[in-house]
């Protein structure tokens, strides 16, 4: 940012910075250093016709009160040079606006990798990113680092200087992963995948929190951040891998229900696969995941034959939150091998494939039939089968 | 009687629900009942309900229907605020380990039901009072349209209002946040009666709603005098036209996503869940896709309040009345294609974010200019520091601040650092108060000598006046600092001790805001029940510049005894600069549409569904949706709709004025 902007805004924010602990003011991270500038710019630009517009209130409010006999002309409601002004110097404050918005949203795109550590600090190719998943439990947050294979609760060690490249995900409903001092949030959501690339410059411990209300334990769903070097970090990880815990499926499934205000937690390691499986909310090793179902449904779906693959869903042992005339809970089995997918529509009385040709007027030539099975990702796994058989019997 | 019978009557409603372990629901529940019994037992007491139902209640003279939305406003105003006072206190006092004097369960209600009464059963009741009351006035019609779908949007209105108020004694109000996003909105996260109570009332009220945009479209559109084109509206219809176009076109948005939501927890569907194919960033959209339309359909109609406050007490023409009108469209059409900016943090890609950053920051344009023109209007005219004009200054100067804070917002990298943080509370209660509420406060000050014959009392308006802006800054100035400090909001509980003395500021301003409620009320008061009171005779208090000063105050039943022809725009400034006379003879017997109570009885029903829908009394749900399609459809038989108020009644009406008049030179 120029000097200019940041000697008119040392006056404003000086206060705050001295006053307070004013963090997205003064972050850590070079990332949200450039969103604070970004803040400045935008606030200055904006104030170069706010502070005129609220001087002029003032002053023609002075001026032209009643009683102080200045110029009165009731009947002048218009002037062409003046439209033209008021209409213009907003429009070009808001196209140097826009370009800015324009070219930061896209360099600051939480999804871009990061291309610097700071000012003229371009990021080193050798130097790998630091790579973490993250879930967002009800109601705390889970750190698993898959380059060390190990995990956390509620406690999130970097390096300093190292880029951080995460993924994120939440176990039941939405919520917004927020360090202040590093970069600007994003949501994270169930089933779905959000990134976020970010970066500490100064070690020390900084606030996490999360930053979209999702219920009753949400004030307590906050988490440390430390930046540290790299030995320091190198001896937290040995730390966590001397833990006795370890996380596998069953132990992630005790760990998601909901519990408030959580401790630090340690897991010397993690199931291979687990963040994938949460991600595609299939941790039950019982139920199809989101990523199987959508690649299915993309060769055409298992038909009719796909709703005898659902199984009631019971919350121990019972049903649960109900809707009053909805029908019982069900999730998608999961489909293990093909050999069970072609058993499984064989217990099926062979449904008779409706008729999928278009409807056509009288006279017109009837075209050739398009599709003839109900169901042709049945016909795609028995493919895929068969060219199995021929090359490797276990490639499934 | 077995435990089946009971639940076949009631549903899931049983003793259980009601709050009888939170002292303070009990408290506020014995007030209330207190309260309200009083209230009935003093209508008892003078006779005073024949005089309500058939002066007020089923009154479908739009001047009565615009005030009983304005008391309606008034009233929720007070629930709101209270329970902005219960949150700002609780966020005062919850630190150092301290669980404050509010549980999760309680507290997570009152920010959700907070944000719902403010904006639907303030902010849009009161916006939609003035409409109702001013905007016939000033095209110089009898009434609107559709005089008894008035009455009824009304009662749906209140009926919404109804189910709110009910939720706070009977079960539990929503614990979402204002706008009830899923999952956890959905029948796994959210299984009780809150999230129902909130879909009801909101479906209730939404009716209500949409039909009084219908109807003030049509009005405008079809029932102004002889002479008044397009441009030549005041500039308040002028808003209230684009606003009602932003109702009908956004509200059966919020309707058909409301109705998705009721699908995925009545009956099973997967619309909004986040497995089995539904998607919750669907809803996101979709509530907003209606919700950034509904802060212009607030703000509007206050811009057309300023605008006809500025010309009237500077003195002078509106500066800019083309310019003026075209931003108005240009902001009615642009805030259709912002919505995205209430969720830059979703991850749709920088492209899209930039896109729906750069929509946002081109609306401040037609705003600016806005602006403008008010500060132009002043230029070179004769201001008198009015209450209205004291508004219009403050506004000027606190909605430029929120103004600001918002096109800050809308640039997607600054975004991702203030999202949900105080920083976007503070932000859109700036635009919300400096915005709308100062407009509404500026109108009834403006207005009351209209509706009721004598100006507010000065002094205590003042007093309101000043305490509303210092407790506006102090209430929502720390919470912008707040922000900046990287402080989320809804929170319950704080860690860090530094922060307590910003929200003990922050509480302290909300103190001074109730003092500035307390104020206003007295002001209302002093002014309805003193001696001393500015009689207006001559209906035009202020020296105002449109047709609505040209009648009586309060105006009579039928308006205008002859239609106005316009010449200009103001044009009761130009009728009374061409020294136009009066018509004192000559008066024709009047056509006026019938008081009727089916819009009564058609919310009464639609509270008694909702309320069923939410308890799952399913029997009752049926009987009352029969008796709500057959009540409506006996009403299109009753053909006993319209009478005339004979001439001999139109003339001794015109004397009585025509004598005040005279008296009053």
């Amino acid at each position: 940012m120029s000097r200019f902007a940041k000697l008119l805004l040392v006056p404003l924010v000086a206060p705050l910075l001295a006053g307070c602990n004013a963090v997205v003011m003064a972050p850590a991270g070079d990332v949200a250093l450039q969103q604070r500038d970004l803040i400045i710019i935008a606030t200055v630009l904006m104030l170069l016709i706010i502070i005129p517009v609220m001087v002029l209130v003032v002053l023609f409010a002075r001026k032209y009160r009643q009683g102080n006999n200045a110029k009165y002309e009731p009947n002048w409601d218009h002037s062409t040079q003046l439209e033209l002004v008021i209409w213009s110097a907003p429009l070009a404050i808001i196209i140097c606006l826009g370009a800015v918005t324009w070219v930061s949203t896209h360099l600051l795109d939480p999804y871009r990798q990061l291309g610097r550590l700071g000012p003229d600090r371009p990021v080193i190719a050798e130097v790998e990113p630091l790579e973490v998943e993250v879930v967002a439990l009800d109601w705390k947050w889970m750190f698993i680092y898959p380059q060390y294979d190990i995990a956390t609760v509620n406690e999130f060690v970097t390096p300093v200087d190292r880029p951080i490249s995460f993924k994120l995900t939440a176990s039941t409903v939405m919520n917004s992963f927020y360090i202040p001092a590093m970069a600007g949030q994003i949501y994270a959501m169930p089933g779905m995948q959000t990134r976020l690339h970010g970066v500490i410059n100064e070690p020390g411990t900084y606030r996490g929190i999360a930053a979209h209300y999702s219920g009753h334990g949400f004030s307590g769903m906050h988490f440390q951040t430390k930046g540290v070097s790299d030995s320091e970090f190198e001896a937290w990880v040995a730390e966590v891998r001397n833990s006795p815990d370890m996380l596998n499926r069953q132990r992630y499934l005790e760990v998601e229900k909901p519990s408030e205000h959580v401790p630090v937690m340690h897991f010397a390691g993690v199931e291979s696969g687990l963040y994938t499986a949460i991600l595609n909310m299939c941790v039950e090793r019982d139920k199809m995941c989101v990523s199987e179902m959508m690649s299915i449904d993309e060769q055409g779906g298992l038909g009719h034959a796909g709703v005898n693959n659902l199984a009631p869903e019971l919350y121990g042992g019972g049903e649960k939150n109900r809707s009053p005339f909805g029908p019982q809970k069900t999730y998608v089995a999961a489909i293990c091998s093909t050999d069970e997918a072609i058993a499984m529509t064989a217990k099926l009385p062979a449904i008779k494939a409706p008729n999928a040709a278009p409807l056509v007027g009288k006279g017109l030539i009837r075209p050739e039939m398009v599709a003839h099975s109900n169901a042709p990702a049945l016909d795609w796994l028995a493919g895929k089968l068969a060219f199995n058989q021929n090359t490797s019997a276990d490639a499934l | 009687m077995t435990n089946e019978f009971w639940s076949f009557i009631f549903g899931r409603l049983t003793w259980d629900v009601l709050p009888l372990h939170e002292p303070i629901v009990v408290i506020t529940f014995l007030v209330v009942a207190v309260g309200g019994l009083a209230v009935v037992g003093a209508l008892t007491y003078f006779k005073l309900w024949g005089y309500l139902w058939k002066e007020w209640f089923t009154s479908v003279d739009h001047k009565k229907v615009g005030i009983m939305y304005m008391v309606l406003g008034l009233v929720m105003l007070l629930r709101g605020f209270a329970d902005a006072l219960m949150m700002r206190l609780q966020q005062a006092i919850a630190f150092n380990g301290s669980e404050g004097y509010l549980n999760a369960h309680h507290y997570d209600q009152l920010f959700s039901v907070h944000g719902v009464i403010m904006i639907f059963f303030v902010a849009m009741p009161l916006i939609t009072g003035f409409m109702n009351y001013i905007v016939p006035l000033q095209i110089g019609a009898r009434d609107v349209s559709f005089p008894f779908l008035n009455n009824f949007s009304f009662w749906m209105t209140t009926g919404g209002a109804v189910l709110v108020m009910m939720s706070l004694f009977v079960g539990e109000f929503a614990q979402t946040g204002w706008l009830a996003f899923p999952p956890l909105s959905g029948i796994e996260h959210s299984p009780a009666s809150g999230v129902d109570y909130y879909i009801w009332a909101l479906q209730v009220a939404g009716v209500g709603t949409t039909l009084s945009g219908v109807n003030l479209i049509a009005t405008i559109i079809k029932m102004r005098a002889p002479g008044m084109t397009l441009m030549k509206m005041p500039v308040f219809t002028w808003t209230s036209l684009c606003t009602n176009v932003l109702i009908v076109a956004s509200f059966p948005i919020l309707t058909a996503v409301l109705t998705l939501l009721a699908l995925d927890r009545y009956v099973g569907t997967n619309f909004f869940t986040a497995d089995f194919g539904g998607s919750p960033m669907m809803y996101i959209n979709l509530i907003w896709i209606w919700g950034h339309p509904e802060v212009y359909i607030l703000i509007l109609p206050c811009f057309g309040i300023f605008s006809e406050v500025a010309s009237t007490f500077s003195g002078k023409r509106l500066f800019g009345y083309t310019s003026m009108v075209y931003a108005t469209v240009v902001i009615t059409v642009l805030s259709y294609l912002v919505w995205l900016h209430h969720f830059f943090t979703m991850g749709s890609g920088a492209s899209v974010n930039s896109f729906f950053g750069i929509t946002t920051m081109i609306i401040s344009i037609p705003t600016g200019a806005k602006i403008f023109n008010w500060l132009f209007t002043m230029y070179k005219g004769r201001i008198r520091f009015e209450l209205p004009m004291m508004w219009l200054i403050a506004f000027m100067l606190t909605f430029t601040i929120g103004g600001m804070t918002g096109v800050l917002l809308a640039v997607p990298p600054a975004d991702f650092v203030l999202h949900n943080s105080l920083f976007l509370v503070a932000h859109f209660h700036n635009v919300i108060i400096g915005g709308v509420l100062f407009g509404i406060f500026a109108g009834i000050n403006y207005w009351w000598p209209k509706a009721f014959g004598y100006k507010l009392n000065e002094f205590w308006g003042k007093v309101s006046f000043w305490l509303w802006n210092v407790g506006f800054w102090l209430a929502f100035g720390p919470l912008y600092v707040l922000g900046l400090m990287g402080i989320t909001r809804r929170l319950r509980t704080f860690d860090d001790p530094s922060l307590q003395i910003w929200f003990i500021i922050a509480g302290i301003g909300a103190l001074v805001i109730a003092g500035g409620i307390g104020a206003m009320l007295i002001q209302f008061g002093v002014s309805i029940l003193g001696k001393n009171k500015e009689w207006d005779t001559t209906g035009d208090p202020w020296n105002g510049r449109t047709l609505e000063w040209a009648t009586s105050s309060p105006p009579p039943q039928y308006n205008f005894a002859f239609t106005p022809v316009i010449h200009d725009n103001d044009a009761w400034a130009d009728m009374k600069n061409r020294h136009s006379q009066r018509p004192i003879k000559g008066f024709m017997e009047i056509h006026m549409p019938r008081n009727t109570g089916t819009g009564v009885v058609l919310a009464g029903l639609s509270v008694v569904l909702g309320f069923a829908l939410i308890w799952y009394m399913w029997w009752l749900v049926i009987l009352s949706f029969v008796a709500l399609i057959g009540a409506a459809i006996i009403h299109t038989f009753n053909y006993d709709r319209d009478y005339y108020i004979p001439v001999e009644a139109v003339a001794e009406v015109e004397d009585t004025r025509t004598r005040l008049l005279s008296g009053a030179r």
